[in-house]
């Protein structure tokens, strides 16, 4: 395995770390760089017993069939710790933060022969988390989507835009509005920024 | 000291807080719950403004959204705003407010000639005069708007915040009296999401200037309080005050602006000052209430000369006495409101000219008791007053209503409340596309069937009475909650109240004058715009006959006041010119916005450096570090040249291009576009996508390749990697990423959905170094344990897995300098570790960093094209001498295409080379070319210029070109005429400059 | 500011999406056998409907799922979404646009 002192994250400029409060007081929105997330892309036929089975085999769970929804990390299945994501009707994705498992390679050896794909995109994402009483007004300024919980309940997850940056939200099963943004690196930066502006209103805090 | 015309008591404005402001310069005290024209009105000051043509001297005209005259600067230098209506301007301390549209000031306008000249500006005045000829109007256009001054714009950058919101919900009632109020209660109870919002700092709308009303047999304002505690209990229910609604979209989207600041003196440093709210409802009530509508009468537009209903709200809302003595000019009962309660609080009634025959309804005889004197049958046939009306002239009408008897009654009076009757206030609805009818009984238009889910409640509605307003509320926001799919979990009952319509009236819609129409003063139709209705007559002599047309000829109910007060009257006028009914003249679109919205909103927070997103690569710090000057490609930031100090940019290119033929240089290349490519059908799909053959290209190999759109021409460009029996990876340029994949996948789901293919982004999975130069395999090899580097073992157009720097790694042996170039992709987290490796490694070959412009000289130097500088959607492969590249034996996108008789034509612009005469002289990119110079402009023109730079390595310039035919031309002298008059001389020449054979590549 | 049922994710605001034209235009597998004009028709031509107008749409910032919308171009409506290569709904036509 490589050093992992070589690794940066995409946000790794703005000295994230150094500005995380234990003390978040009266802030209405928590920011986070989540890093290092990794990310199985698998696109496939969900007609398809056989993927199905191959997928659950892997995963350990059932593949989230309903739109922009997501299954919980399964601590008894082979995955351990993988959130699988509704993206679309023939494509999820498998976030773990688990360094050990190779999940893409044991998805590829389970559905060979299969029309599938199993692609890793982990390192082409950042991951921000968004929470507090006022990240859902936050999340309203940048996003068409609605987030109130009788729409996009916790555990809800769904591909849109949020300012000028393609994104996926998923909304965490936590009872403060907790929400992970997942935006592909290049624009983490203007994302981190933007949001931070949004919420600038509400009062915002780094939180570890 | 109070100010002059303040009751002593009564009004919703706090007498124990005071409040400074100016006026024109001038220091004025108001107090907390003041409008800037009722604090105006407070101090006596009437005279507000100048008209938009004529210059007239103009007051305050209402009390709401409706002003038209009293259009007002407030503030100075950067933070300015025109044209705010000072009736709904929130006094605030401090305030600077200023007239516009008058100079040197508004006592003394030079611009009143225009009045005396009127008669020389007719309706389609700027039309007529000044079209021609038609290259003057700009001319024309700059000093017509200079005179006519709609307020100033501000010295500099706003120093504002502004915010915008998405927003969704199940019900928005917009508008909160009493109508809205009960819609908001009924939706609110069950359970539904509502927004309710209200351009009023408060709730309560016309219940605030009525404040004898009683609703559930409590004093209307006392149930308004009870209300809204209610909905501010309610945590699905939003409210939002000092919130226009100003637009309504398409499907049931509504544009809305709330403004958080103005009114405030220390305004919050975290709070934007406006913000605007994109919302989704599912189900609007439209509560916007009624304006009412000015006579139409002689010079009706003098300061002092105000809507009925205005004069009641400032004396009941604002304890402000508007004059000292009034004449009440009505047509209907319901103005005899504002008499009674102006005579209440101590205005002398002069008199109540009825334009009805006989005066008679509820309001009307209370007034009778009271004692006023009542003039039925009558008309204000005349006005006089410079800048404040002092008199009125009263004359009996004939019984047809058309001629004004006899000699009339001189009354003297400060103030004139005027009552035409009301309009509701349809703009909304029609926004949205719903159908506006007219009302006979009220001589109005109200709504007809929604376009859209939405529905209309109240006085929008044409229900008058207060009773009528609540229940049609009420049941209008439990309908709204049903229909948004709410099943209600509590039961209520609407609010009780009496109902009290302004009925009975007399629709006389041009009251004659004392001379016939255009001769004596003027009847105001439109104030803003300064429309009489002789105007409308000359329209409609001038032949005009569609409603829409007179509007815009006449400019009536056009701008910012979208005929708020004129609408009905100038459509009345219209058909009583025809004679014809009133819904035959049809009625014009109301547009948004309802009321002006601030610019800043549009922009929000996505300004500066939040405009658009700079797009940054895994290593650009080190870049930075590194001083690179940066180039936009799409939304990436790419080192455009790393310049050394001292260097220009000419020095760095020359120095960065130099290096990578003489020793090493390393690019960034992680921008490129990357697609995975995985399924069975992979190979069959690049063949159908690309130009060349795929089906046999082995594992471990790359190729280019060319994809055209299906109209022949060339559309992206790129090296794509077998992976795998069935996987490939795709390469596209880096400003194409995603028009590409989107491409691709149009036709994998559209056309060939029986392929067998997925397609994934992986632009960002990677960081790309590529390194490029005589010494590349030796820097490689010493970062590498695991790759066999031998030219052998890992020929040009192949890919190899190992450790790069100790970094797992893909490396690809391609080129796009026309040298020895490895691209070496890591997981994009090493991105910088594997950059900073190659870095100090590469000291000792004096590696250099280069930019996308060294870059760009290198591949000309070879010839490569770039997609989108030498083509530009209208070249083929065939026109760029590709021919090589495209297959004859399959099909694919785009191929039919050049099989059609256009692509055969000899004067096709073919892709060749260019070289100046003169070595030193570079051909400016996007420079024409011609076969002869002729004395002067046109000149037959054979082709332009795509690239062209200076080329260290051949040691002169090099040039690319679209040339007619230009592969016939070798050898053939063009010129280009440039802008300086200077002519450039070159020849057409191969497009190969340097290393035709290509050994460095494949060395 | 149209707002499209995307079959796939739900309802969601016109700027995730993209235009795609008339629908039901079969790229023509015998290309060779087309004149140009018919060749040019098929590249270029898209009829220009007034009233119901069976149209393409792909989900850009969702799902990336191409599908077909049936809607009226007076009025903005969107009458039905539908998978690409299914038919068109039987559309209550006699709707006044």
């Amino acid at each position: 395995m490589v050093e992992a002192y070589l690794r940066q994250s995409p946000l790794s400029q703005l000295a994230l770390p150094s500005r995380a409060a234990e003390e978040t007081g009266d802030a209405g929105v928590l920011m986070a760089e989540r890093p290092f997330r990794r990310i199985v892309n698998l696109r496939g036929d969900p007609k398809s017993e056989a993927f199905q089975n191959a997928a659950k085999s892997v995963l350990g769970a059932e593949l989230p069939l309903t739109p922009n929804s997501t299954t919980s990390p399964n601590t008894a299945a082979a995955s351990k710790d993988a959130s699988l994501l509704w993206l679309g009707p023939d494509e999820w994705w498998a976030i773990s933060e688990d360094e050990t498992p190779p999940l893409a390679d044991k998805l590829r050896d389970a559905l060979t022969g299969q029309h599938a794909a199993v692609t890793d995109v982990g390192e082409g994402y950042s991951c921000i988390a968004v929470s507090g009483p006022n990240a859902i007004d936050t999340l309203a300024k940048g996003c068409t989507l609605d987030f109130h919980d009788s729409v996009f309940a916790p555990g809800s997850c769904a591909q849109s835009d949020m300012a000028k940056a393609a994104v996926v939200f998923r909304r965490l099963e936590d009872e403060t509005p907790s929400f992970e943004i997942y935006v592909r690196s290049s624009f983490a930066e203007y994302l981190w920024r933007w949001i931070e502006d949004a919420a600038g209103e509400y009062g915002v805090a780094v939180s570890a | 000291m109070p100010a002059r015309f303040r009751l002593t008591e009564g009004g919703r404005i706090d007498r124990s807080k005071p409040i400074s402001f100016t006026f024109n310069g001038k220091v004025y005290q108001g107090f907390e719950g003041d409008t800037l024209a009722s604090a105006l009105l407070a101090n006596g000051v009437h005279l507000v403004g100048r008209s938009f043509k004529y210059h007239r001297p103009r007051g305050i005209m209402s009390a709401g959204a409706e002003e038209a005259n009293a259009l007002i600067q407030v503030g100075e230098g950067a933070r300015t705003d025109p044209n705010l209506r000072a009736t709904q301007i929130e006094l605030v301390d401090g305030l600077k407010a200023s007239s516009q549209n008058c100079w040197p000031s508004v006592e003394f306008d030079v611009s009143i000639v225009n009045n005396l000249a009127s008669r020389l500006i007719p309706s389609g005045f700027y039309y007529k005069t000044f079209m021609w000829p038609a290259s003057l109007w700009m001319t024309y256009e700059k000093i017509i708007r200079n005179a006519a001054g709609l307020g100033k714009a501000p010295e500099g950058p706003d120093p504002d915040k502004y915010d915008k919101t998405f927003a969704h919900c199940d019900v928005l009632v917009t508008g909160a009296g009493p109508t809205g109020l009960a819609a908001a209660l009924s939706a609110g109870r069950s359970g539904a999401r509502v927004i309710l919002s209200e351009q009023d700092a408060t709730l309560g709308g016309s219940l605030l200037s009525e404040p004898d009303q009683q609703i559930d047999g409590q004093p209307a304002l006392e149930w308004v309080a009870a209300a809204r505690a209610e909905l501010e209990g309610l945590d699905n229910v939003r409210i939002l005050t000092r919130t226009q609604t100003y637009g309504y979209f398409d499907h049931n989207f509504i544009g809305l602006m709330e403004n958080l600041t103005d009114h405030l003196k220390d305004k919050p440093a975290n709070l934007p000052r406006h913000r605007l709210w994109k919302l989704r409802a599912k189900q609007v009530v439209i509560a916007t209430g009624a304006i009412e509508r000015p006579l139409v009468f002689s010079d009706n537009d003098r300061p002092g000369i105000m809507l009925a209903s205005a004069c009641r709200t400032y004396v009941n809302r604002y304890g402000v006495k508007p004059g000292s003595k009034a004449v009440v000019f009505t047509n209907n009962d319901g103005a005899y409101a504002a008499a009674l309660d102006m005579h209440k609080a101590g205005i002398h009634i002069a008199a109540v000219v009825d334009l009805r025959a006989y005066a008679e309804g509820p309001l009307t005889e209370k007034a009778r008791d009271a004692g006023l004197r009542i003039l039925d049958g009558h008309a204000i046939t005349a006005t006089a007053g410079d800048k404040r009306v002092k008199a009125v002239q009263v004359t009996r009408l004939s019984d047809d209503g058309e001629s004004a008897k006899a000699v009339g009654e001189h009354i003297e009076c400060d103030l004139v409340a005027v009552s035409g009757g009301w309009n509701p206030t349809v703009h909304l609805h029609s926004q949205s596309r719903g159908k506006i009818l007219f009302d006979e009984a009220h001589a109005c238009f109200v709504p007809g069937d929604s376009a859209q889910a939405s529905s209309t409640a109240g006085a929008c509605n044409g229900s008058f009475g207060l009773g009528a307003c609540l229940s049609e509320g009420y049941d209008a926001g439990l309908a709204a909650a049903k229909a948004a799919g709410i099943k209600s979990r509590k039961k209520g009952s609407a609010p009780q109240a009496e109902d009290r319509d302004f009925l009975p009236a007399r629709w006389l819609w041009l009251v004659p004058g004392d001379k016939p129409l255009g001769h004596g003063g003027k009847h105001f139709v439109d104030v803003q715009n300064d429309v009489t209705a002789a105007d409308l007559h000359l329209a409609l002599r001038e032949g005009y006959r569609s409603i829409e047309h007179v509007k815009r000829y006449t400019t009536t109910g056009m701008g910012t006041d979208q005929g708020k007060t004129s609408n009905v009257n100038a459509i009345a006028i219209v058909s009583q010119y025809f004679g014809c009914p009133i819904p035959d003249v049809g009625v014009t679109t109301f547009r948004p916005p309802y009321t002006p919205v601030t610019f800043g909103v549009f922009a929000g927070r996505d300004t500066g450096d939040l405009l658009d997103p700079a797009r940054k690569t895994p290593m650009h710090a080190l870049h930075e570090q590194a001083g690179a000057a940066f180039e936009d490609v799409g939304q990436w930031k790419r080192p455009w040249y790393f310049p050394h100090e001292g260097e220009d940019m000419h020095a760095a290119v020359n120095r960065e291009v130099r290096a990578c033929r003489d020793s090493l240089g390393v690019m960034d290349a992680s921008t490129l576009g990357k697609i995975d490519i995985q399924g069975k059908d992979a190979a069959e799909f690049l063949n159908r996508v690309y130009t060349n053959a795929w089906l046999k290209l082995k594992v471990g190999s790359c190729r280019y390749g060319l994809m055209l759109g299906e109209n022949g021409m060339v559309m992206d460009d790129g090296v794509t990697s077998r992976l795998g029996e069935n996987h490939f990876l795709m390469t596209t340029t880096s400003g194409n990423a995603a028009p590409v994949l989107a491409h691709l996948e149009e036709y994998l789901q559209t056309e060939w959905p029986e392929l067998e293919v997925y397609l994934t982004s992986v632009t960002e999975q990677f960081a790309t170094v590529s390194i490029a130069g005589p010494n590349a395999r030796k820097l490689l090899a010493e970062l590498t344990d695991d790759i066999d580097l031998s030219a052998d073992a890992f020929p040009f157009m192949t890919w190899r897995n190992g450790t790069v720097a100790g970094i797992p790694a893909r490396v690809f042996r391609i080129s796009f300098t026309g040298d020895l170039s490895y691209e070496i992709n890591v997981p994009a987290s090493y991105g910088a570790a594997l950059w900073q490796a190659v870095m100090t490694t590469g000291e000792k070959y004096a590696i250099t960093p280069y930019g996308t412009e060294a870059m760009h000289v290198l591949r000309a130097e070879k010839g490569f094209i770039i997609v989108g500088q030498d083509t530009d959607g209208s070249v083929t492969p065939i026109d760029l001498g590709m021919d090589w590249i495209v297959s004859k034996t399959k099909d694919f996108v785009g191929r039919r295409s050049l099989y059609r008789s256009d692509m055969d034509k000899p004067d096709r612009k073919q892709l060749v080379g260019l070289l100046t005469d003169s070595p030193d002289t570079v051909l400016p990119e996007g420079a024409q070319l011609v076969e002869k110079i002729e004395s002067g402009p046109t000149m037959a023109m054979v082709g332009h210029v795509t690239s062209s730079y200076h080329s260290p390595n051949c040691e002169r310039s090099i040039a690319m070109a679209l040339i007619k035919g230009g592969r016939a031309r070798m050898g053939q002298k063009l010129y280009s005429p440039q802008a300086d008059g200077k002519v450039i001389t070159c020849s057409v020449s191969d497009v190969v400059f340097y290393d035709k054979e290509g050994e460095r590549t494949r060395g | 500011m149209l707002e499209i049922n995307c079959p796939y994710c739900g309802p969601r605001f016109e700027t995730e999406f993209s235009y795609g034209g008339e629908a039901h235009i079969e790229r023509p597998k015998d290309s060779e056998n087309l004149s140009d004009e018919e060749w040019g028709d098929y590249v270029f031509m898209n009829s220009n409907t007034k009233g119901v107008f069976l149209e393409r749409w792909v989900h850009t910032s969702g799902c990336r799922r191409w599908f077909n919308v049936a809607r009226d171009t007076v009025t903005y409506e969107v009458l039905a979404v539908y998978e690409t290569g299914s038919k068109p709904p039987k559309l209550d036509l006699r709707k006044d646009v």
